[in-house]
């Protein structure tokens, strides 16, 4: 009998692997992607196209300079879900570079020169994000309104590639705002939000799609059905979700009240912009945010603290980008501060006393 | 009754289906028995017998040596062929002194049976015997049962815990033993209870053995003071300090033992040994074993003689290809053992032939700092901060975040997706641990015999300075009497 080299168990797994847990947040993701690339037609499909492409030619070229396997690191699925979070963060009628220079960063700055996965402090595609917003502030609030396919009312085919290509022509004409942008726009004008509010927020329309935003974050519903799936299929658990959630809708319920025509609702912030797709997906990734529950906990807390105060008093209308990447860096302090208790010891470490041996009275 | 839910822990397949329902069989007794001379926690026994002595079954063969050891005895009648170095059931393989017993087929006892009644013996008169009889922990722990039971005369104890969990996947050797000898199971604990003083014992059976549950509480129906307590099947339920947790509420301090707060346990196994000791002199010979996994054919719970080669097993049962990995216990926990020739031992509770698929082989990847394995760790430990700290060297840095507190149940790397073989990592810096303290001490002896030394030599130097003057002074004296 061959006599393998001694090693410690355990000699069996459970049925899981990285790609698996990979997979299964693209397969949650699917339907609000699906959705936006219907919503905001052939210019939304080829930069979602480009930026993954673009996201795996630079995961391909960094394994390569590493000198490490391709195979496994390719198939793993990490890249492709960092291109897939960027694009669906991305303006939908973004050019192609936008795509590319996104993927590149995300991949190159933010995760490989790191070392790779498992060992990047921040969101990669957040961070490619927040980079993009800073630098090309222009491409990357160009919001159109919807013009889902078959309806004749977006570009067909190649008027679709012209506008990834070459940029769109008559940007007036397509135009629109996002909830938040115009909130932000309309407070500087001294318009309060009785005045500002209804000409373009419907709650409906924001919960199910059908307004203007980013490539992928405009259905809250779909991308909470795929997070309450995650959460399900195990791979995340609820607390960053609900703290971060949580701690929006009752900062915003608060001021709310105290002022309603300076802050909006909970339900404008839940779901507008990209909070719900930043609470499920972003700040739940696994590599940036903190292995303890309880840090679960603070972290999202944190997160939402910080979407609050961006798009309240901040200088840009959405802050999910900037919020997620600020805890990112508290990461390691957090986890530091919220280690578990070890097994017959006190939180000090010191082993546990008991004033009487052990005893059960009760039957 | 309130039960205790503690952290962590993870469900792995439990295969218990493939043997559950073989009840016990004897094996045929086999040609040559290897009894090694160490087969549980402390010194090894002293061989009392050389080669070519004939030996009757139950005549001890090496005696206790100390206050932690056991005696072994003869599984069966026949000649000592040889006492000499024969591998043992460890993943290294290293051989250790071993009694080689030929069999003369006949099975002939050494004496006539010497039945008592236990509830006339005085404590210490069990203890005796139990120890006589070379029983250890039967649930791999191998712990002399005979030392743990003196222990109620030095420290108040309340509880009497049995584990019945059996949460290893694949094995149902105690599960069949509650089942087929729950009245013998039983009459070992009340014989517990009686040699340790304690008035209350609860049996923890994990809730995936009803016919085990129903057996035991119809046995222990007619004793108030034993409990039957279906726990939930959770890995390492298994394991001491969990399975007190889970019956009392209680954790057993770090660095501690049971024993601290006031509690006892044992294995059924352990308690099955014990009543049958106890009540006719008879030393511990046999013991169940499951034989199971994906490679073997037919699979059994078997009875086997203590020595027998795990190669024996394999025959008896048939064994389907080649199997990807032998086990000596359960997947979570059990060893790897480098080949079939080593002996069952007192703490062998399974032998199990893994095919490939079941090992499911998988190359490492990267931490991806999922944090299952601290969800799963059941002692509160960030197994994914622990073994950087191992890879990167950092010994101390491990055990201030409780290395030594680790079980190795191997629930994080059971539950990691990118397989990082974690368990290895802390065993080996828990064998680190070993060394430096090993060596730190040897050290700090050595340093210690050179402080004396030179302490030594000053002393001598004063002494001799001093006797010089004294003598120089005497001389001087004289001459100025002279002068």
């Amino acid at each position: 009998m061959n006599s393998p080299a001694p090693i410690a168990g355990p000699h069996t797994h459970a049925p899981d692997s990285i790609a698996k847990v990979m997979f299964t947040v693209v397969l949650a993701l699917l339907p609000a992607t699906l959705f936006g690339i219907w919503q905001f037609g052939w210019p939304a499909l080829f930069l979602f196209v480009i930026t993954l492409l673009a996201a795996l030619l630079a995961e391909a070229a960094c394994l390569h300079i590493a000198g490490r396997p391709q195979k496994p690191f390719l198939l793993d699925g990490s890249a492709l879900l960092t291109g897939w979070l960027l694009a669906m963060s991305l303006p939908p009628w973004a050019p192609w570079w936008i795509g590319v220079v996104g993927a590149l960063f995300a991949i190159v700055v933010g995760k490989h020169v790191f070392g790779g996965l498992g060992q990047n402090p921040f969101n990669p595609a957040m961070l490619a994000r927040v980079a993009l917003l800073i630098s090309f502030p222009v491409e990357m609030t160009l919001w159109v309104d919807p013009s889902p396919f078959m309806t004749g009312t977006g570009p067909d085919l190649i008027e679709g590639l012209a506008i990834t290509l070459f940029g769109v022509k008559n940007i007036d004409a397509v135009s629109g705002a996002t909830v938040l942008g115009h909130i932000k726009t309309e407070m500087t004008r001294g318009h309060d939000l009785g005045a500002s509010l209804p000409a373009l927020y419907d709650m409906q329309a924001a919960a199910v799609g059908n307004s203007s935003g980013s490539l992928g974050e405009t259905s809250a519903l779909l991308i909470l059905g795929g997070g309450v799936f995650l959460i399900l299929r195990r791979v995340i658990t609820w607390h960053i979700p609900l703290a971060m959630l949580g701690t929006v809708a009752l900062l915003a319920g608060g001021f709310h009240l105290a002022d309603p025509l300076r802050y909006a609702d909970p339900a404008v912030h839940l779901l507008t912009g990209a909070l719900m797709l930043g609470a499920f997906f972003i700040a739940t990734d696994l590599v940036t945010s903190p292995v303890t529950r309880l840090g679960q906990v603070i972290f999202g807390a944190g997160c939402g603290a910080l979407v609050f105060v961006i798009r309240t008093w901040g200088g840009f209308p959405e802050g999910v980008g900037f919020a997620v990447l600020l805890m990112n860096a508290a990461t390691p302090l957090i986890e530091h501060y919220t280690r578990p208790r070890i097994f017959g010891r006190s939180r000090s470490g010191a082993p546990r006393e008991y004033p009487e041996p052990a005893e059960r009275k009760e039957h | 009754m309130r039960l205790f839910r503690f952290r962590g822990g993870v469900h792995p397949e439990g295969h218990k289906e493939l043997t559950e329902e073989r009840p016990i069989t004897q094996l045929p007794l086999p040609e040559r028995l290897y009894v090694p001379v160490q087969q549980h926690i402390g010194a090894p026994a002293k061989p009392v017998v050389t080669a070519g002595d004939p030996v009757a079954k139950g005549a001890l063969i090496a005696t206790a040596q100390g206050a932690l050891s056991a005696s072994v005895h003869a599984p069966t009648s026949g000649r000592i062929a040889a006492i000499e170095e024969h591998p043992a059931p460890h993943p290294s393989g290293l051989p250790v002194p071993t009694i080689v017993i030929e069999s003369d087929g006949e099975d002939r006892w050494a004496d006539t049976l010497d039945s008592v009644d236990p509830f006339t013996l005085t404590p210490e008169a069990i203890a005796g015997r139990v120890a006589a009889a070379g029983i250890v922990g039967m649930g791999g722990a191998t712990f002399p049962s005979a030392v743990k039971l003196n222990l109620g005369r030095t420290q108040p104890l309340a509880t009497l815990i049995i584990n019945g969990g059996e949460c290893e996947p694949y094995l149902t050797c105690d599960d069949r033993l509650m089942r087929e000898q729950a009245g013998t199971v039983v009459d070992g604990i009340r014989i517990m209870l009686h040699a340790a003083a304690i008035e209350r014992a609860l049996v923890g059976i994990e809730d995936n053995k009803p016919a085990a549950l129903a057996a035991m509480r119809k046995a222990a129906q007619a004793f108030p003071g034993i409990d039957i307590v279906a726990v939930p099947s959770l890995y390492p339920m298994g394991s001491e300090k969990q399975m007190i947790y889970a019956l009392t509420g209680r954790e057993v301090p770090a660095g501690k033992r049971p024993g601290d707060i006031g509690v006892l346990v044992h294995n059924v196994a352990t308690a099955h040994a014990v009543s049958r000791a106890v009540r006719t002199g008879r030393p511990l010979l046999s013991r169940v074993v499951t034989v199971s996994g994906g490679a073997v054919r037919d699979r059994h719970n078997l009875e086997v003689p203590i020595g027998t080669r795990v190669s024996e097993l394999l025959r008896h049962c048939g064994v389907t290809g080649e199997p990807a990995r032998l086990l000596m216990g359960g997947p979570m926990m059990g060893m790897v053992l480098p080949h079939a020739e080593v002996p069952v031992v007192k703490g062998s509770n399974g032998v199990i032939a893994l095919t490939t698929a079941e090992v499911a082989p998988h190359a490492a990847m990267p931490c991806i700092r999922c944090g299952r394995c601290v969800g799963a760790c059941p002692v509160g430990l960030v197994p994914l901060d622990l073994m950087s700290r191992v890879r990167g060297g950092d010994l101390d840095g491990a055990v201030d975040s409780g290395l030594v507190d680790c079980l190795s149940c191997g629930s994080c790397a059971y539950v990691c997706p990118a397989h990082l073989p974690l368990t290895q990592y802390f065993n080996f810096a828990k064998g680190e641990l070993v060394i430096r303290d090993q060596e730190r001490r040897k050290a700090e002896f050595t340093r210690t015999l050179a402080a004396e030394r030179q302490e030594r030599l000053e002393r001598q130097r004063r002494e001799k300075a001093a006797a010089m003057a004294a003598r120089k002074a005497k001389k001087m004296a004289e001459q100025g009497a002279d002068a």
